[in-house]
């Protein structure tokens, strides 16, 4: 009589890589949410052409490096990379725009590093940042609230748009960007950066319809709906608490001491906090475990980095939001960040 | 201390990194009490069960043993003995698969139980105080107690420390799922275990004794709290439920919050932690006198009727324990011995219980799911929260995989407990523990080749200088020699009379000439002799003028030249040896008329002989030389010897009147074998100095072997040939062909000589003496004329150059008159 034979521990928590993607994909729907109710149809459109191209990617350049495709592209690793591009580029952005984030993203961040877990760089992230650096000019198209707007887009018309650059009527991009009063809309980020070059106060920026009545109308939204997601990947320990309290703390460090400090020319730690990209930083761009710190210490370290960066970016950069910016620039820290936060093991006091 | 002591009476302990929270599934076996097994139908009793040596064995296949009764006995410390568990007949004494995780065999005593459970003679102790403390180590050690926990460490070992340490730790966490032997264990025997916590105080003389346990086991913590209540000394400290725990390092962390530092035991902070059931069989064994026979181990998982714990002898086989427990093998079954997080996979139910068996765990594939395929690290970090020694997994799993040791061993690789925490918590299911095992395995192995090359390398190296100062060491005594070897010719120039050592020297400048010859069958001696050579020569020449004169028969002596004489003396000389024999034959037979030659032929046999060693020790540096043409020499001797027989033959055909002739000639011949001999005493020397010189002068003597033998045979068949034509002197031509035949076992036959040559002699002492003399003068002389005129193959030639020689020979005898006249 035999029996199998494994080697210790026999037991293990039923946690597995892929169902963990799978359930920060889930999470990610409550910001998804909020975004397609304040930005509509442009949202989706843009998140399922990124996830298409994204596994298309995967697939292709699983089957260049012969691996196993079935096995990889089931732990949704690739969904995930092309859901947080789509998140991210802007609504109005042509298709193009996306195809060449996701394929740059799988293709090139990813697959050429070695593929999951080997990856130096937040994949969306890096695919971001080229498409920012590359395209200007359409990673800004993005459509203002569905208040503001003169008229409701349909989904077709927003697939339509993104396809060709038109609406079905013929509305170009930059129609439809123009709010009621004919001005092209930006985001709360990008409109306060500019009212602040133009020597406008905080207060005085805030009177921008685009602000709404709180910090920026949807984006405050938009950001909560993060929230919420990346609390429950906290609650489930799908991620570690760390990385998202240090960012965010940090966040609300340093933006306190700068508007304290300078209360005009500094916004409020809340709109900091609740614009841009800040949340979905927090909870789903910082705590990709690739490519973030492994040990305690460094992910405090490293989110904090993070925060200052993103805080320093924005409020000195060239570009309304950093939170690409700086997580590429953590990524670069991390090996240094580990290596100095090592642990001591036990029974090495005083050594080591 | 006191904060410690502060704490603990507080019982907020410390807290130790990592570590998780796998399901307990401990309900499963812990409301059942422990179960008393019927005897298994045998017993397998591995000789070693614990860390360190198996034990010498004390029993053979059929002996009959008692309860208790001892199997083997402890040779050393580390070796603990093994008790038959029950009265018994051993059947048989031979490998089998013991609990590993290899599956590997060891030496098993089988014991086949009689069912009476007859024990050995025990002597209960009372009161254990009256005992001394080396007494009480002693019994702990005869008991066969080791580590219980699962390590197996030698327990007399543990306890047999200086008193006065601050801890005695007694592990009683029990941190692995499933398992509940401990539990059940304390619940039901808590007074016994108090007793054992007593006679490890009483040993130890600890300042506070802590009883660690987890706070999942609540029946045996009040067990624990009633039972010692008596001693002040022991704390009942009520750990929270956390794998793990129990692991020695992290027991004492939590109860002290001391590190033990990394590569000591805890030994060095004072602390010592025994398990709990080690304390139950060290109060059985002292109190009871009962020594480990048996312990509670816990027969669990869901392919199981009925889990429970139950009391197992040691060296029963699992098959027995499941079967008892009610097992239902499912697919892809594993049975586990140990927890579910350390324990091992068995290979077979053969495999016994051993002293450190505790659990054996029979989940279904839904219970414990077997291991899914490996995907790759996402670097998460959860490995590293939950790692309890604070290790990164995820780095030494890449290290590992890398083969980068250095860089594990800078990671701490060897601070891994291998509790297995990483690998329970890795969603991408990574068997880290056996990265790290398979990686510690090697950087063992490859200190281990590290220490070889090391040692191999200073060999090496010593081997080399010794290697240099031998060459050295050589090269003065070549040159000490070689001074020698000038100093000694100076010498023999001075004692020129001193005829033996000169004809010694002559010889062996003879044979140096004959090297020259090699080539060529015959003798062409047509070198020309040097100072020292004609200096020899004329040596000889003289010793053999004196001699001559008392020589009664008529020699052929021609003085030539010095090498060709001397050369020709060794012929001769070989001639003489093959002769010696069948002379002293031929001379009562023949040569009734002279009875002083036959004596003259033995006695220049000895004499060569005696010539040999002292050439020997004259040139040590010229051996080799001397060898190789004492190769060449032999060759041609044993060529001549048979022409030479032949030429004889020739001769005494013509001239019937003087067989001694040929007689004297063989004797010669005999002479110049002898010297054949020579170089094989020589040997044993040059073998040490020159193994390649060896080996081209065996060469050289099988060239002339063969050859000689070759020429054996034809000159067999010339004698006969001769012999025919000329019927008249049978017996002169019997002593040809007998030398002819002589001619292969050449080498052998002049130590076969020497004795008949040593009872001959003593006869006429003085005679044999001058006869020696002369009859080498003759040799020397008369050879010299044959081995010239051998040179044709031709049996006319011969005839006609034997002629010649006579001729020579007659004109030798002259000029030595004349000389002697002089």
């Amino acid at each position: 009589m035999t029996f199998w034979i494994a080697s210790s521990p026999h037991n293990h928590i039923k946690a597995a890589t892929p169902s963990l993607m799978r359930f920060v994909i889930m999470a990610a729907i409550p910001g998804v949410f909020a975004q397609w109710y304040f930005f509509g149809w442009g949202t989706i459109v843009q998140i399922a052409l990124a996830i298409l191209f994204a596994v298309l990617a995967e697939i292709t350049f699983l089957a260049i490096r012969d691996k196993n495709i079935k096995s990889q592209i089931t732990d949704f690793s690739a969904v995930l990379t092309g859901l947080l591009i789509g998140i991210s580029v802007p609504s109005l952005a042509p298709w193009w725009i996306t195809a060449i984030g996701s394929i740059f993203a799988i293709g090139v961040v990813k697959q050429l590093y070695g593929g999951l877990g080997f990856n130096l760089f937040n994949p969306a992230m890096a695919a971001y940042v080229l498409l920012l650096i590359s395209f200007p000019l359409q990673m800004t198209s993005w459509q203002p609230v569905n208040s503001l707007l003169v008229d409701d887009i349909s989904f077709f018309n927003n697939l339509w748009l993104v396809l060709t650059g038109y609406t079905w009527e013929g509305f170009s991009v930059e129609q439809i960007r123009m709010s009621v009063d004919g001005i092209t809309m930006a985001t709360p980020l990008d409109t306060l950066k500019t009212d602040l070059t133009l020597g406008l106060t905080v207060n005085e920026s805030f009177a921008n319809p685009v602000f709404g009545e709180f910090i920026g109308l949807g984006w405050e939204w938009v950001n909560i709906g993060f929230l919420l997601g990346g609390l429950l990947l906290i609650a489930k320990k799908a991620i570690d608490w760390v990385i998202p309290a240090s960012f965010l703390g940090s966040l609300l460090i340093f933006s306190f001491i700068a508007y304290t400090i300078s209360p005009d020319s500094s916004a409020s730690t809340m709109f900091h906090w609740l614009s841009g990209g800040t949340m979905l930083g927090a909870f789903f761009i910082l705590t990709d475990p690739v490519s973030a710190a492994t040990t305690k210490k460094g992910r405090v370290l490293y989110a904090a980095l993070a925060a200052l960066l993103v805080y320093l970016i924005r409020k000195f950069g060239g570009y309304p939001d950093a939170i690409a910016f700086a997580v590429l620039l953590c990524n670069m820290a991390v090996p240094l960040i580990d290596q100095y936060c090592r642990p001591r093991t036990y029974g090495h006091k005083g050594v080591n | 201390m006191d904060s410690v002591l502060e704490r603990i009476n507080k019982n907020h302990f410390w807290k130790f990194p990592g570590g998780i929270h796998p399901p307990e599934q401990k309900f499963l076996t812990n409301d059942k009490p422990i179960k008393n097994l019927r005897l298994p139908k045998e017993l397998i009793l591995p000789l070693k069960q614990h860390i360190g040596n198996g034990g010498e064995l004390l029993v053979k296949t059929g002996d009959k043993v008692l309860k208790g009764q001892a199997l083997t006995r402890s040779d050393n410390p580390m070796s603990v003995p093994i008790h038959a568990p029950t009265s018994g007949t051993i059947s048989a004494i031979k490998n089998s698969i013991i609990a590993h995780p290899s599956g590997m065999s060891e030496l098993c005593v089988f014991l086949t139980p009689d069912g009476q459970e007859t024990w050995v003679a025990r002597n209960i102790v009372e009161n254990f105080y009256s005992l001394s403390k080396k007494n009480i180590v002693e019994k702990i050690a005869d008991a066969g107690i080791a580590g219980m926990g699962g390590a197996g460490f030698p327990t007399s070992i543990k306890v047999n420390t200086s008193p006065g340490l601050k801890y005695l730790i007694i592990n009683a966490a029990e941190c692995e799922p499933y398992i509940t032997a401990d539990d059940l264990l304390i619940r039901e025997h808590s007074s016994a275990i108090i007793n054992g916590i007593d006679i490890l105080n009483h040993l130890l003389e600890p300042e506070i004794i802590l009883i660690g346990i987890e706070d999942n086991k609540p029946q045996a913590i009040a067990a624990l709290q009633a039972a010692s209540q008596k001693n002040d000394k022991i704390k009942v400290c009520v750990l929270p439920t956390k794998y793990p725990t129990g692991g020695e390092k992290q027991l004492i962390q939590a109860l002290t919050g001391q590190e033990v530092p990394s590569g000591v035991l805890p030994l060095s902070l004072g602390v010592v932690v025994q398990n709990i059931a080690t304390v139950f069989s060290i109060s059985e064994a002292i109190i009871n006198d009962i020594p480990l026979l048996r312990r509670v181990v816990t027969v669990t998982g869901q392919a199981l009727q009925k889990p429970q714990n139950v009391w197992a002898l040691i060296g029963t086989p699992i098959q027995h324990l499941v079967e008892q427990c009610g097992f239902n093998e499912t697919e892809q079954q594993r049975v586990i011995m140990g927890g579910p997080l350390m324990g091992f996979a068995l290979p077979t139910l053969q495999v016994p219980v051993v002293k450190t068996t505790n659990c054996i765990l029979a989940p279904t594939n839904i219970e414990i799911s077997p291991a899914s395929k490996e995907l790759e690290c996402i670097r998460c970090g959860q490995c590293s929260d939950a790692c309890p020694s604070s290790l990164l997994p995820q780095e030494l799993q890449w290290q590992a995989k890398a083969k980068e040791f250095d860089k594990l061993e800078e990671l701490n690789l060897f601070d891994c407990i291998e509790c297995g925490a990483c690998a329970y918590v890795c969603p991408s299911q990574i068997p880290l523990v056996q990265y790290y095992r398979v990686a510690k395995a090697e950087i063992r192995h490859n200190r281990v080749q590290d220490f070889k090359a090391d040692r191999a390398k200073l060999r090496f190296e010593a081997r080399k200088v010794r290697l240099e100062k031998e060459k050295v060491a050589r090269e003065e005594k070549h040159q000490k020699a070689l001074a020698a070897r000038k100093a000694a010719a100076k010498t023999s120039e001075g004692q020129a009379n001193n005829s033996a050592i000169a004809a010694a020297l002559a010889r062996v400048k003879a044979k140096k000439a004959q090297g020259g010859e090699a080539e060529t069958t015959g003798i062409d001696s047509s070198v020309d002799g040097g100072d020292v050579k004609s200096r020899a020569a004329q040596a000889i020449a003289r010793a053999k003028a004196k001699k001559a004169a008392q020589q009664t028969t008529s020699t052929p002596v021609t003085v030539e030249s010095d090498s060709k004489s001397q050369a020709a003396a060794a012929i001769a000389r070989v001639k003489a040896k093959k002769l010696a024999k069948e002379q002293a034959a031929q001379a009562a037979s023949e040569i009734t008329e002279e009875i002083v030659k036959p004596e003259v032929a033995k006695s220049k046999v000895a004499k060569s002989k005696t010539a040999e060693p002292e050439v020997v020790k004259l040139s040590p540096a010229d051996e080799k030389k001397a060898k190789a043409k004492a190769a060449v020499a032999k060759a041609k001797a044993k060529k001549l010897a048979k022409e030479q027989a032949a030429k004889a033959v020739t001769e005494i055909t013509e001239e019937a009147v003087k067989p001694e002739i040929a007689k004297s000639k063989a004797a010669k011949s005999k002479v110049a074998k002898s010297k054949v001999a020579e170089p094989e005493t020589a040997e044993p020397e040059v073998v040490k100095l020159s193994p390649a010189d060896e080996k081209k002068a065996k060469a050289k003597a099988a060239v002339a072997k063969a050859k000689a033998k070759k020429l054996a045979k034809e000159q067999a068949a010339q004698a006969a040939s001769e012999i025919t034509e000329e019927t008249v002197k049978p017996e002169v031509a019997k002593p040809k062909a007998a030398k002819s035949k002589v001619a292969e076992p050449e080498t052998a036959e002049p130590e076969t000589a020497e004795p008949e040559i040593a009872k001959l002699s003593p006869a006429d002492e003085k005679k044999a003496k001058i006869a020696k003399a002369i009859t080498k003068a003759k040799a020397n002389k008369s050879s010299v004329s044959k081995p010239s005129s051998s040179i044709s193959d031709d049996d006319k030639k011969k005839k006609i150059s034997a002629a010649i020689s006579k001729a020579k020979a007659k004109k030798a005898t002259a000029t030595i008159n004349k000389e002697e006249s002089e």
